[in-house]
């Protein structure tokens, strides 16, 4: 069969199937988030760092991983890892490449985000003799994050797009999927056209969620208990 | 005599090429309220900045409470200073600052408990009650919930002040603390430093242009140009007979404005 012949029954076999890969889709972005924004984090602390060296070899970290495409680095980890012991679970590997490789340019938005903050709450903090650390957990960081929702929420939805690059290390995420029961019944329209509609869905409401974060958000920044 | 509180010895500052301080010494006694007058760009700021280790220095000592505020004491001589001496020394200075520089997230109260309980370990109720006292004591104990950008100028910077009596010191640096606000905001200010002034031992190091009130308040006036003490002296003096031409011209010119 050809065309445009969109087969409903069809459609309604395979959902379950897409849906339950869409499963495994949102939680790698999931947890690829949290790692790239502990990652982006650590990164962008780093950068501030007193010692030149660990300035410096933080921005070449940073720099190679962003002009390293995200396919090398996932291959890296997953074919190259275990030739030094490390083995590990594509979704694991999945988890690790897009965390390190978004924590990459997260740090970059945090790094902005947290140069934003006045120079004269450093100075205040300092005057009052508040350590380094409770500076910016407490006055730096919750002043910080409001103008990094935005850029931050872009790089998920991104992220979350470039899921199916995860394929390629066999991770039945999606479009691995729909790519498998496309082959098996000869049918590509339906699976495809799910999929991406799919991810049209989650990215606009991923979108909506950013944007309502941010306008619920407290413009002087959010106080940590 | 007894020692100075704080004691600048030969110390040199710059940044970069530009050299602010060259072989400045000046000292404060304990207790003594010291104003500072001069034009802009004179290093009046900067002094007060490296007493409240905002600014390093590049040469010479400074001696806080007799001991070297930027160096260390060591079997071979002065070395320098460490966060954790910093962090030790600090506790003498608390400063007041132009801009306020409240923090926009934590409410009037919390602004106050913040250094207290983080710094000195102090519990929330112990911090509250503390905060509960200067928030009085500045007139502003019916703001206590609320947050920075709701109150006036004037209000910030009284805020301001029980944020850095908060922390006990007992060297109260305040750096042109009326010149942000209208002019009808700067008595009520001005009010909290004259009471603190009465009813408390504090040693107090100003910036300001406010002639009228640093010739009411100070023991004593300095006036800087430069980078160095041009001429100082009890406020009568500097005021209604200065000796130098210098101190002379910048009064002349602030009179006539
Ligand atoms: N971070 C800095 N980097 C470079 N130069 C600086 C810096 N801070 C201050 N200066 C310079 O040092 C000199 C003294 O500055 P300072 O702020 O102490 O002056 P001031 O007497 O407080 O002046 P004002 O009355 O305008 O506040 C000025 O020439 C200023 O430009
Ligand atoms: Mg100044």
């Amino acid at each position: 069969m050809n065309g445009f012949d969109w087969d409903w029954q069809f459609t309604f076999e395979v959902m379950p199937t897409i849906l339950e890969a869409a499963k495994v889709t949102l939680l790698a972005t999931l947890l690829g988030s949290c790692l790239a924004i502990v990652v982006g984090l650590s990164f962008a602390l780093l950068r501030r760092s007193g010692f030149f060296l660990v300035r410096s070899i933080t921005y070449w970290i940073v720099e190679f991983v962003r002009s390293t495409p995200l396919l090398v680095q996932i291959f890296f980890l997953y074919y190259v890892m275990p030739e030094f012991g490390i083995s590990m679970s594509p979704l694991l590997t999945g988890v690790l490449a897009l965390g390190l490789h978004y924590g990459a340019y997260l740090s970059e938005v945090f790094r902005s985000g947290i140069d934003g903050v006045e120079k004269g709450q450093w100075e205040a903090s300092r005057a009052l003799n508040l350590s380094v650390f409770d500076t910016y957990k407490d006055i730096v960081l919750p002043q910080a994050l409001r103008p990094m929702i935005p850029a931050t929420g872009n790089y998920i939805i991104a992220m979350f797009k470039e899921t199916p690059q995860l394929s390629a290390i066999t991770l039945l995420e999606m479009l691995q999927v729909a790519k498998i029961i496309g082959s098996e019944n000869f049918r590509y329209l339906e699976p495809f056209t799910l999929v991406g509609v799919l991810y049209l869905l989650f990215s606009l409401i991923a979108a909506y969620g950013i944007h309502c974060v941010e306008r619920r958000f407290p413009k002087e920044g959010i106080t940590l208990k | 005599m007894s020692q100075p509180l704080i004691e600048f010895q030969g110390v040199e500052k710059r940044f970069g090429d530009t050299v602010i301080f060259k072989d400045f010494n000046f000292s404060v006694e304990d207790g003594e309220i010291v104003s500072i007058i001069g034009p802009s760009g004179s290093g009046k700021s900067t002094l007060l900045r490296i007493l409240m280790t905002l600014e390093g220095i590049e040469g010479g000592v400074v001696n806080v409470a007799g001991e070297p505020l930027w160096h260390k004491r060591t079997a071979n001589g002065l070395v320098p200073a460490d966060n954790k001496h910093l962090h030790r020394m600090r506790h003498h200075l608390g400063m007041v600052f132009q801009h306020f520089n409240l923090f926009p997230h934590m409410s009037v109260k919390r602004n106050i408990t913040e250094a207290p309980m983080r710094v000195q370990g102090k519990t929330k109720a112990e911090a509250e009650a503390i905060a509960d006292e200067l928030l009085e004591l500045v007139g502003m104990s019916d703001k206590a919930d609320m947050y920075p950008n709701e109150l006036s100028g004037g209000q910030k910077q009284r805020v301001g002040i029980a944020r850095a009596l908060a922390m006990q010191p007992s060297i109260l640096l305040l750096d042109e603390i009326t010149s942000a606000l209208d002019p009808e905001l700067v008595d009520e200010v001005l009010d909290v430093i004259r009471n603190l002034a009465k009813k408390h031992s504090f040693t107090m190091l100003l910036v300001t242009h406010e002639m009228y009130f640093a010739r009411e308040i100070s023991d004593r006036v300095c006036f800087f140009d430069q980078g160095a003490i041009v001429e100082e002296g009890e406020p009568e003096q500097i005021f209604t007979a200065p000796k130098e031409t210098r101190t002379q011209a910048f009064l002349n010119a602030y009179m006539s404005q």
